[in-house]
C-alpha cells in the first residue's frame, strides 16, 4: 500500500492550496511583509484513504552560521516534539522504517551488515533484520547491482549502497542498461524498484578518485530518477520516498553532511522526489543549489545580507528531473539566476540546469544564467589546492554582486 | 557437497559426459593436451582428443552401459516427453529459420541471433522448468522464450516491431521478455543478464528464507563462450557459491565469439573446469544431444530446488548460421561445420525416437507440419499487427510516470495531454 502523499506543487502557492490541520504562527522575517516562512502542508489520504500524515515543507530561515557544513538545530519543530539527530542516523530511521514497514525491502552492499555500513548509514540492521535482509556482498559493484537490479525486477526491493558512488563507476553497466532501461524494453512489463544511495562529492582530501560527484556522469541515462539529499530531514524524506517509488532512484549523499543535526518529527512524513526546496526567500538572485554547497551558500548568504541583497535560495534535490515549477518561479520573481554546483563545469547537474532554465525561462532573464561548478580538474590532494577545485562562499558573494550590478 | 551426476546413454556413439567434481575426489590431473593455447582452427578433433586424455574418475550414484545396446526398460524418456522435446526443437529450428527469410524480406531490421543448432541446450533445460522458474538469456534468445512458452506470435511480432510483440514492440530481437513466463530478458551485452539472474536467484532464497514462503523456483543464466571471459561471470559464480543460491550457469560454447575462437580468447578453454575454482560442480556436456543435456540439467535443477546451490554447465554446442544475420561468416571452417551438421540435435532425436519405437516417421511428420503452420501463422499475425503509435513514445520509460518531473505549469509532466501523444519534450 503505497500512501500518495501530495505536497504542493511550488511551495510560494501551498497555503492557498491546501487546507492546514495545524497551523502555527510563524515567527516572521524582518525584510518582508507578511510572508509566512514556514508552510505546512497536510498530505491527501493514502489511495485507501487510511493515512494522513502531516507535512511540512521544511527550510531555514535562518542564515546558517559559522562553518560551511555545520548547522544548529533547527526551531522549527513547532509543535514542541520532535527529535534531535544527524543526518546519517536520520537515513537509517527512514530505511529501517520503511524495512520494518515492508519485508521486501532489503539492503545489499560491501560493509552493510556486520560493519554496519562505512559511514554508519546501517548500523544496527543487520542484527534487527538478519543477514539476508542486510547483505554483506563482495567487492563486485557491477555483479551486486545488477544481482539488486534481478531481484527487483522478480519482488524485492533493494537499496543498494555504493560504499563511495564512485565505486558506482564499476556498476555502470547495470546501472545504465539494466537499471534505466529494462522498464522500456520490457515493454512495461518488469519494474525495478531499486534504490541506490551512496556518499560522494569533495571530502576532506580524500584524493582524486573518492571525492567523484557522479551525478554528471548518471544523468542522461534515460528511466531514473536522481535525488541528492542535504538536510536530516529531507535525507530520512527522500529515503523513504525513494523506497516507496516503483522508478529506480539514485540518492546522492555527501561525505561531509553526515554529521549535520537537525530536528526532525517525530510523526512520519515523507519527501516529494520531484520536488525543489525553498531554503531562504527572496527578491534579488535565485541561487540553485544542491547538497554541501547549499551550506556554501547559506553562508555566502548571511555575507549578501550584510551587504545589503536579498537572494533567494532554493535547494534544487530532485537531480533529475529538474523542478522546474518551483525553478521557474523563481526566476520570474528575482529575474537572475546563479547556479552553485559542487559538479564539475563540463557536463554537470549546472550545466543541464542552465539550458533548462535558458529554455524555458529566457524571456524572464535580466542577465545571463551564471553557473560555479568545480574546477574541471581531479580533485587534489593537498588541502589548499582541493579548496580551489571547490566553488566557495567568497566566490558566491562576487558572483551575486556581478550578477546583481 | 556436489552430487554425483550419472553418466547417460548416448545418441551418438561414444560422446562421454565430462563431469567433474570438486577437487577432493579427483586422481591427480592428467598432463595436459596439446590443443592448449594452440590456434588450430579444427576444435572438434581437439576436443576429442581432449577428452580422451583427461579422463577423470567419475564416481556415478547409477553406472548406465555405454555401448549401443539399450537395455530395453531404461529409456531415458517416454514417448510423451519425446514428444515434447521433439516439438520444441522443430519449433526452435523453423522459427529461427523464417526469422532468417522474414530479415531477408526486410520485415526485421537490425541485428537478429539465430539459434539453428543450439536447440538441444534450450529444449534440455527449460522443458525442464515450471512457469515460476526464470530464465535469463542474451541477445540470442528467440528460442529461450520460446521454449519458456511465450508464444510464437508475440516474439515474430516482437521482431517485427509491432505492438503485439511480448515487449510492445519496444525490446526487439535482443529483448525477449515475458513476466508470465518468467523470461527476465534478453541483453546486448554479454554478461550483463548473469547478475539480473543471480538476483533472480536471491529472490528465491529470500522468498524462502525471509518471508518464510514455499519458494522452489530456481533460475537458469544461458550464455556463450565469450562471456566466460567476462568479469561479470566470475563475479556471480562466486556470489551463487557463496550464498548457495538456486541458480544453473549454462554455458552454450558454440566455439565462437562472432569471428573470434574461444581457443584464441581464453587461456584455459574448458569452462566446466571454473565451476570448483569457486565451489560449485562443473560440469561438461555434450550440448548436441538433447537427452544428455537434460539429464544433467534434471541433476543440477535438482541440486538447486534442494538448496544445494549453483551448478556450471558447459555445452558443447555450435549454430549452424552466423552470429547474426549480418556475419558473412567468413572464419569459421567447412569441415567444422560439416562435423557438427552430422550432429545436428534434432536427426538425433529422431532417430532415437524411431530406433526406440517411441514415435514413428508420421507422428514426427505431423508435428513438423503444425509447427510450420504455427509459425506461418505467427507471420501473418505479425503482419497484420499495427506498429507502436506516437502516444507510445513515453509510456514505459518509467513504472511511475510523476518521474518526469514537475513542469513549469506546475503540474507533473505525465498529466500533459501532450504526453500522452507522446509529443511532449521530455
Amino acid at each position: 500500500m503505497a500512501a500518495r502523499i501530495h505536497v504542493g506543487a511550488g511551495a510560494a502557492t501551498a497555503l492557498s492550496t491546501f487546507n492546514s490541520k495545524k497551523l502555527v504562527a510563524p515567527p516572521s522575517r524582518t525584510n518582508l511583509p507578511a510572508r509566512s516562512s514556514k508552510r505546512y502542508i497536510v498530505a491527501a489520504a493514502g489511495s485507501d484513504g487510511s493515512k494522513k500524515s502531516l507535512l511540512r515543507v521544511r527550510h531555514s530561515q535562518k542564515l546558517i552560521a559559522n562553518a560551511a557544513v555545520a548547522t544548529k538545530a533547527e526551531t522549527s519543530a513547532t509543535t514542541g516534539t520532535g527529535h534531535e539527530l544527524l543526518l546519517f542516523e536520520a537515513l537509517q530511521e527512514g530505511l529501517e522504517e520503511e524495512m520494518d514497514r515492508d519485508p521486501h525491502v532489503c539492503v545489499m552492499g560491501e560493509d552493510v551488515g556486520h560493519y554496519g555500513g562505512s559511514y554508519k548509514v546501517t548500523k544496527g540492521l543487520a542484527d534487527k533484520f538478519g543477514d539476508l535482509r542486510v547483505l554483506d556482498t563482495p567487492i563486485c559493484e557491477n555483479a551486486f547491482t545488477g544481482m539488486g537490479i534481478g531481484a527487483a525486477m522478480t519482488g524485492l526491493r533493494p537499496v543498494i549502497e555504493g560504499m563511495n558512488m564512485g565505486f558506482l563507476l564499476l556498476a555502470f553497466n547495470q546501472i545504465s542498461n539494466n537499471c534505466g532501461m529494462l522498464h522500456y524494453t520490457s515493454g512495461g512489463q518488469f519494474t525495478i524498484p531499486v534504490v541506490i544511495r551512496g556518499p560522494g562529492g569533495v571530502g576532506r582530501q580524500l584524493g582524486a578518485e573518492h571525492s567523484q560527484r557522479l551525478e554528471s556522469y548518471f544523468q542522461s541515462i534515460p528511466g531514473i530518477q536522481m535525488v541528492a539529499c542535504s538536510t536530516p530531514y529531507n535525507a530520512k524524506g527522500l529515503m523513504k520516498a525513494a523506497i516507496r517509488s516503483e522508478n529506480p532512484v539514485i540518492l546522492f549523499e555527501h561525505v561531509l553532511l553526515y554529521n549535520l543535526k537537525e530536528k526532525i518529527p517525530d510523526e512520519e512524513y515523507i519527501c516529494n522526489l520531484e520536488e525543489a526546496e525553498m531554503v531562504r526567500p527572496g527578491e534579488h538572485i535565485t541561487i540553485l543549489t544542491y547538497s554541501r554547497m547549499r551550506y556554501h551558500v547559506m553562508q555566502a548568504a548571511k555575507t549578501l545580507v550584510n551587504k545589503g541583497y536579498d537572494p533567494e535560495v532554493i535547494d534544487i534535490r530532485s537531480l533529475k528531473p529538474f523542478d522546474l515549477h518551483t525553478i521557474g518561479n523563481s526566476v520570474k520573481k528575482t529575474h537572475r539566476v546563479l547556479i552553485v554546483e559542487e559538479c564539475m563545469r563540463t557536463g554537470g547537474i549546472g550545466a543541464s540546469l542552465t539550458a533548462a532554465i535558458n529554455e524555458n525561462f529566457h524571456d524572464y532573464l535580466d542577465a545571463p544564467v551564471m553557473c560555479l561548478s568545480s574546477q574541471d580538474v581531479p580533485t587534489p590532494y593537498a588541502g589548499t589546492l582541493e579548496e580551489w577545485t571547490v566553488v566557495q562562499p567568497a566566490q558566491i558573494v562576487t558572483a551575486v554582486e556581478q550578477l546583481c550590478q | 557437497m556436489a552430487t554425483a551426476f550419472s553418466a547417460t546413454l548416448p545418441l551418438h556413439g561414444s560422446q562421454e559426459n565430462r563431469l567433474l567434481l570438486p577437487p577432493t575426489r579427483l586422481a591427480p590431473p592428467p598432463p595436459s593436451s596439446s590443443f592448449l593455447g594452440s590456434t588450430r582452427s579444427l576444435p572438434i578433433r581437439s576436443l576429442n582428443h581432449a577428452h580422451a586424455s583427461r579422463r577423470s574418475p567419475v564416481f556415478a550414484v547409477q553406472e548406465v552401459v555405454k555401448d549401443k545396446k539399450k537395455p530395453t526398460n531404461s529409456l531415458l524418456i517416454t514417448k510423451e516427453e519425446g514428444l515434447v522435446l521433439y516439438e520444441d526443437m522443430i519449433l526452435g529450428r523453423s522459427f529461427e529459420d523464417m526469422c532468417a527469410q522474414m530479415y531477408y524480406r526486410g520485415k526485421m531490421f537490425g541485428f537478429v541471433h539465430l539459434y539453428n543448432g543450439q536447440e538441444a541446450v534450450s529444449t534440455g533445460f527449460i522443458k525442464l522448468l515450471t512457469q515460476s522458474d526464470s530464465v535469463v538469456s542474451t541477445y540470442r534468445d528467440h528460442v529461450h522464450a520460446l521454449s519458456k512458452g511465450v508464444s510464437a506470435r508475440a516474439v515474430m511480432s516482437e521482431l517485427f516491431g509491432k505492438v503485439t510483440g511480448c515487449c510492445r514492440g519496444q525490446g526487439g530481437s535482443m529483448h525477449m521478455f515475458s513476466k508470465e513466463h518468467n523470461v527476465l530478458g534478453g541483453f546486448a551485452f554479454i554478461g550483463e543478464g548473469i547478475p539480473v539472474a543471480t538476483g533472480a536467484a536471491f529472490t528465491s532464497k529470500y522468498k524462502r528464507e525471509v518471508l518464510k514462503q514455499d519458494c522452489e523456483d530456481v533460475t537458469v543464466a544461458f550464455f556463450g563462450d565469450g562471456t566466460c571471459n567476462n568479469g561479470q561471470f566470475y563475479e556471480c559464480l562466486n556470489m551463487a557459491a557463496l550464498y548457495k543460491l538456486p541458480i544453473i550457469f549454462v554455458v552454450e560454447n558454440n566455439l565462437w565469439a562472432i569471428g573470434m575462437s574461444h581457443l584464441r580468447s581464453t587461456s584455459d578453454p574448458e569452462i566446466w573446469k571454473k565451476g570448483p575454482a569457486f565451489g560449485m560442480p562443473g560440469v561438461h556436456v555434450d550440448g548436441m544431444d538433447v537427452l544428455k543435456v537434460r539429464e544433467v540439467a534434471k541433476e543440477a535443477v535438482g541440486r538447486a530446488r534442494r538448496g544445494e546451490g549453483p551448478t556450471l554447465v558447459e555445452c558443447e554446442t555450435y549454430r549452424f548460421r552466423g552470429h547474426s544475420l549480418a556475419d558473412p561468416d567468413e572464419l569459421r571452417d567447412a569441415a567444422e561445420k560439416a562435423k557438427y551438421a552430422a550432429r545436428d540435435p534434432i536427426t538425433a532425436l529422431k532417430k532415437y525416437l524411431v530406433e526406440n519405437k517411441l514415435a514413428n516417421e508420421g507422428e514426427l511428420k505431423s508435428i513438423e507440419k503444425k509447427i510450420d503452420e504455427l509459425v506461418e501463422e505467427a507471420v501473418e499475425f505479425a503482419d497484420a499487427s499495427p506498429q507502436p503509435g506516437r502516444s507510445q513514445l513515453l509510456e514505459n520509460v518509467f513504472a511511475d510516470p510523476k518521474g518526469f518531473g514537475i513542469g513549469p505549469d506546475g503540474r507533473y509532466r505525465c498529466e500533459d495531454p501532450k504526453f500522452t501523444e507522446g509529443t511532449a519534450q521530455v
